[in-house]
């Protein structure tokens, strides 16, 4: 059973919809002990890092999470979800996040050329990093494969964690993973066929 | 590179799809969640709901309909008709919607884009703007394009993304319905004054009027069309393809 963490943040509906499709057994839960007891999480969110940490840390499952991941179990963190597996966030000030993969979150303006817009929105296609193994959840994609980001800041000082990037001006990590701990900037819930597959191989792990 | 989204345009009445759907191999094409369906594993980049219904019953048809289509596709949805409130993007929000589309409501109380998008965030909000010349000016108009504002469009479109509205669709009255292309001249006057992403709506009657599009005015984002896709005039699988060939980024 796959526990998608539920901490108050942003709907998960379409999440936990996706995982129907492909026929994960899968529940929404913010209950400590069903979290224990799944054998993979999902760290979803969307929304300001502040918020997203503050509640995460209010319910106590941060520390849930970090024991659990400990152990081994895989954990997919999913945009800002993914954001807060980092040391810390950039945004609107300075914040900690969970501290799983080695890196911080900034700010993408400044970073890419002016004229280009922020939010990043729309599809945008997959660079993955040369000398290095295809990450286990995309071994169902191509390079270029096209997934959908919406997101001002990005991962960055992790470059020996990356395992995909995304050009919008300027290359933009668009996923990075520890061991068992994945997580992806972009919404795979909302990519198709070919963001299904990063789930599917996901639960396959 | 960021792609060039196609976004084809459902509007529901009464539980259906309205303005005649004709697919080939499709047996009930005006069902919502049919049609959602076929466009989600063909190639849309994202789809656009549109709560035609008037009465409350309908609206709560619609709210069933929604999530339904919400739990069987797996792109973007954008939900619009009918939202005058906050509680009404948290209505559609909860139904699976992933972006909110408000117009009229928004012209009604202007508040209603920055408390939505303080809410929810600016890329949850997208404001649709349906334009028409007056005297030589873009003109704003509300109500499905029935009732003229007097409000310049421009600086209507300008105020609405400096209070968060994270996209603007641009809807030419003008060229709606023509099938003789874009509103490029109106499109440029919105691309000069905004920084997020413009979705151009209204005269797309064939392939090349997407080329043109995205030739013309590379700031344009993404291209909207309902009856086009919908009668299977174009498939967007062969409007990718032409895109593509013609060395427009898209999705395939």
């Amino acid at each position: 059973m796959i526990a998608i963490i539920d901490y108050g943040v942003g709907n998960l509906y379409s999440l936990s919809s996706s995982f129907k499709s492909i026929g994960a057994d899968t529940v929404v839960t913010g209950d400590p002990e069903i979290i224990r007891k799944a054998e993979k999480l999902i760290l979803p969110g969307v929304g300001a890092f502040r918020d997203a940490a503050e509640k995460l840390r209010a319910t106590g499952l941060d520390k849930i999470i970090i024991e659990e991941t400990a152990k081994g179990k895989p954990l997919l963190g999913i945009c800002l979800g993914m954001q807060m597996l980092f040391e810390k966030s950039f945004e609107y000030g300075e914040y900690e996040g969970l501290g799983m993969i080695p890196g911080s979150v900034v700010p993408m303006k400044g970073v890419i050329p002016d004229d280009l817009k922020v939010p990043h929105i729309g599809w945008n296609g997959l660079i993955f990093p040369e000398n290095k193994e295809k990450s286990k959840i995309f071994k169902y994609l191509n390079e270029g494969d096209h997934m959908y980001f919406v997101h001002s800041y990005f991962a960055t000082d992790c470059d020996e964690y990356v395992s995909s990037k995304t050009e919008y001006g300027a290359l933009l990590t668009a996923s990075a993973e520890k061991g068992n701990v994945f997580g992806v900037q972009f919404h795979p819930e909302k990519s198709g066929e070919k963001g299904l597959s990063i789930l599917r191989a996901f639960c396959e792990l | 590179m960021i792609t060039k989204r196609i976004i084809p345009c459902l509007d529901v009445k009464d539980g259906r799809v309205v303005k005649g759907v004709n697919f080939l191999g499709l047996a009930d094409v005006s069902s919502p969640v049919k049609l959602a369906q076929f466009y989600s594993e063909n190639g849309a980049d994202e789809l656009v709901f549109y709560d035609i219904t008037a009465s409350s019953d309908g609206r709560k048809l619609f709210t069933e309909i929604l999530t339904e289509v919400a739990s069987k596709i797996f792109i973007p949805l954008t939900v619009g008709g009918g939202i005058n409130t906050v509680d009404d993007l948290d209505r559609v929000l909860k139904c699976g919607a992933d972006k909110v589309s408000v117009n009229s409501g928004a012209i009604k109380n202007p508040d209603l884009i920055s408390e939505a998008a303080k809410k929810y965030g600016d890329q949850c909000v997208v404001l649709s703007a349906d334009v028409k010349r007056v005297d030589g000016k873009f003109t704003l108009f509300a109500k499905g394009g029935r009732e003229n504002t007097g409000i310049d469009a421009i600086e209507w479109i300008k105020r609405g993304a400096a209070n968060g509205a994270g996209e603007i669709v641009v809807n030419s009255i003008d060229t709606d319905g023509v099938k003789n292309g874009f509103d490029l001249e109106m499109l440029e006057a919105v691309c000069n004054v905004v920084n997020v992403p413009v979705i151009a709506s209204g005269g797309a009657g064939g392939i090349d009027h997407f080329k043109t599009l995205f030739k013309a005015l590379p700031k344009v984002d993404a291209g909207l069309a309902a009856s086009i896709f919908h009668f299977g005039e174009v498939s967007i699988k062969d409007l990718k393809n032409e895109l593509c060939y013609d060395g427009i980024n898209v999705r395939r």
